[in-house]
């Protein structure tokens, strides 16, 4: 039981760090390396909100929507200056934002204590959840509901909204979207600000986990670009089960072997999954896969 | 980032200007490796000119990359103890002048920067490097070059180079004292928990062997990659193995992961307590949970009541970019530099080989925040006190033990009768 709930936890962590990457990766086609970074944002963005709401049984519930926001006009600020260049060349935002993310990390290291800042959880997520035997941490089931809030928000949005319809126009067909008198540039910029906003969501959920430091981006990057290119580029759902499905591997490979060769065979199992399906768990036909 | 590589240009030039000044007024400056040659020397003649009166020194540290967390702060206490060796005259009447140098968290910058230091800056001495692999990196430099590397850090030990003094504890002075610790608190299970890198392999490898002699047993073993802050499986396995101590070898912002799965998952102090190896002043604030009630095994804590440290912690508090707080690796470079200071006073020259010569020869000891610490010429280490800490509610440490006298460095746990020949070749094969 303890590897299949830790596991969960842990895929939605990976979820909460892919979801925008699937926007801006997925249905934008921008591979922005940067999105490691803009967590890393929204985690500082944490540590300050706990620097003026000192109560942490507040601070955090308020840093979610702070982190969003400020982790958004980041990535707002990249696609207005650098990203809208560069739509039609995939390979260029990969160096360019790659470029990016080291300028943002050395910024937060001279910004920031070198050795990172505490960011604490609420007493609310002090104790356990007793499932089957085992002492569940609530910090853990916080994870996976606040990336349940986020993906349902996400999904209906992107369903229900103008906002939403417009955005998958623009994807599925950008200049016929473009006649029908979508302002795709704006869709681009709202696009890529929830996305990026989303990143820094996931930065509140990885504070009260790990450590709040320059670095911490660096170690979700990766597995957030696999998580995306497995579970189907452009595809939500996808993108949830393969968060998952890697997660929980993770945690039972840790379970039965160690924690570092749980990495290795957790992303082997993707790879060799990606050898046998390339275009990843479900497919949709999109601009970004001409 | 720009404005330090123009400080360093800047730095360099003056340094070049310096230089050349200083012999243009000397009109044929002693060189140091003139003094020596033919004493056996195979490397290069060396460059190093101290004919002005200043004396150039290297410090080489990570300020970018991941490493720049750990590493910003040896520098900067670097640069303090420059400014009060210069203030009080410097070494052999002659100022330091240092250039800093990036090593950007990357090893082969590590060894290019060295090799930069010592064939172009000509520096008489190197200081800095905190991972294991930075060492590695910087070995077959300093050694072909014949030019000496001060490294400040506690490290799993079975080194040992001629052009090398370590300044930090390594394992019979920060591992043994806490398993002798552990062995008097009448601790019978323990749990390992590591970063996957030679140093928490090699210290685990030592505490499982010296664990089995004191009747200790070891209950789990635990590796995370060092860049994965996420501990919660790991921690479960804890949790269900129950222990009664946790040795924690964690390195890094990992121990944050670590530090948050351990209170998620309801363990405490009172009954799980955690010793940790790389926790120290500067590191439990940054938790982002208390830590009150754990321990860490260091030779130097803050605390200390020694005749040196008020004076080393007021100074530290007071000099600019300072993080407030002392601790222990940020100590070892400070005794780094006067040790090298103390070295070259008693060789009477700057000159590797004769440097070397007086460490052998003679006994040099600096009277260091954590007490007065001597050289062992033989294998470049330093005797050290043990120190067992708990972290008390100020993130400071209350002494809890201490070895009842200062340890002398046995690198290879030769005098240790339970660590086997063929362990030691094993790990210091490993370890290459």
């Amino acid at each position: 039981m303890a590897p299949l709930l830790n596991g969960s936890a842990q895929g939605a962590l990976l979820l909460l760090a892919a979801l925008g990457l699937s926007l801006t990766f997925g249905q934008m086609g921008v591979i922005n390396m940067a999105h490691g970074e803009f967590l890393m944002i929204g985690a500082f963005a944490a540590y300050l909100v706990q620097q003026v709401i000192t109560a942490s049984n507040l601070s955090i519930p308020v840093a979610l929507p702070v982190a969003f926001v400020v982790a958004g006009l980041f990535g707002l600020v990249l696609e207005v200056t650098i990203i809208r260049w560069m739509y039609r060349r995939p390979l260029d935002t990969l160096l360019v934002t790659v470029g990016v993310g080291l300028i943002l990390q050395q910024a937060a290291l001279q910004i920031f204590p070198s050795q990172g800042v505490p960011v604490e959880k609420p007493r609310w997520l002090d104790g356990q959840l007793t499932i089957l035997g085992y002492n569940w941490p609530l910090r853990q089931v916080f994870t996976i509901l606040l990336a349940t809030v986020c993906v349902a928000a996400l999904s209906a949005w992107l369903k229900y909204t103008s906002f939403g319809r417009r955005i998958r126009a623009t994807v599925h067909n950008r200049d016929l979207a473009e006649t029908t008198g979508i302002s795709t540039r704006s869709i681009d910029r709202l696009t890529f600000f929830v996305g990026s906003g989303l990143a820094g969501v996931a930065g509140v959920a990885a504070s009260l986990i790990g450590g709040t430091n320059s670095q911490m981006g660096a170690q979700y990057i990766i597995p957030a670009f696999l998580v995306v290119a497995a579970g189907g580029i452009g595809q939500l759902k996808g993108t949830v089960i393969a968060a998952w499905a890697v997660g929980v591997a993770l945690s039972f490979f840790a379970y039965w072997t160690t924690g570092s060769l749980a990495q290795v065979l957790a992303f082997i199992l993707v790879i060799v999954f990606l050898q046998l399906r390339p275009q990843g768990l479900f497919t949709v036909r999109t601009r970004s896969l001409a | 980032m720009s404005s330090t590589s123009k400080r360093m240009r800047a730095l360099v030039a003056t340094g070049a200007i310096g230089t050349t000044m200083a012999l243009v007024l000397a009109g044929c400056g002693a060189r140091a490796g003139d003094d020596t040659a033919g004493a056996g020397s195979s490397a290069a003649a060396s460059c190093v000119d101290t004919s002005g009166d200043t004396v150039k020194l290297g410090f080489l540290n990570s300020l970018t990359g991941g490493m720049a967390i750990s590493e910003k702060t040896v520098s900067n206490v670097l640069h303090m103890a420059t400014d009060e060796i210069n203030a009080d005259g410097g070494i052999l009447g002659k100022k330091i002048e240092y250039v800093q140098e990036d090593g950007a968290t990357d090893w082969p910058t590590f060894a290019e920067k060295t090799e930069k230091l010592l064939t172009q800056d000509c520096v008489a001495a190197i200081f800095g490097g905190w991972t294991s692999s930075s060492r590695k990196a910087v070995k077959p430099v300093v050694e072909k070059f014949n030019g000496l590397f001060f490294y400040p850090v506690q490290y799993e030990g079975l080194e040992s180079s001629p052009n090398i003094y370590y300044t930090g504890a390594t394992t019979n002075q920060q591992i043994i004292p806490a398993m002798d610790f552990l062995a008097a608190k009448g601790v019978k299970t323990l749990f390992l928990a590591g970063s996957d890198y030679v140093f928490p392999r090699t210290a685990n490898a030592i505490i499982k062997l010296y664990a089995a002699n004191l009747g200790i047993k070891i209950v789990g073993e635990e590796y995370v990659p060092l860049d994965k802050d996420d501990w919660t499986s790991q921690v479960a396995k804890i949790a269900a193995a129950k222990p009664d101590f946790i040795f924690n070898t964690i390195n890094g912002s990992s121990n944050v992961g670590f530090i948050k799965a351990y209170y998620d998952a309801g363990l405490t102090p009172a009954k799980t307590p955690i010793i940790s190896v790389s926790i120290a002043e500067e590191e439990a604030p940054a938790m982002g949970h208390e830590v009150t009630g754990h321990y860490a095994s260091w030779n130097y804590f803050q605390s200390l009541k020694t005749d040196t440290n008020p004076e080393f912690i007021k100074n530290w508090k007071a000099y600019p970019n300072s993080s407030g707080v002392t601790s222990d690796p940020m100590e070892a470079a400070y005794i780094s530099l006067y040790l090298y200071k103390a070295l070259v006073e008693a060789a009477g020259s700057f000159d590797v080989n004769a440097v070397n010569a007086a460490a052998k020869s003679k006994t040099i000891t600096f009277d260091a925040p954590e007490g007065k610490v001597t050289l062992d010429g033989e294998n470049h280490h330093i005797s050290k006190p043990g120190h067992i800490g708990r972290i008390n509610a100020d993130n400071q440490f209350d002494i809890v033990w201490a070895s009842d006298k200062f340890i002398e460095p046995d690198p290879y746990l030769e005098g240790y009768d339970w660590f086997p020949a063929d362990i030691r070749k094993q790990l210091t094969d490993a370890a290459g």
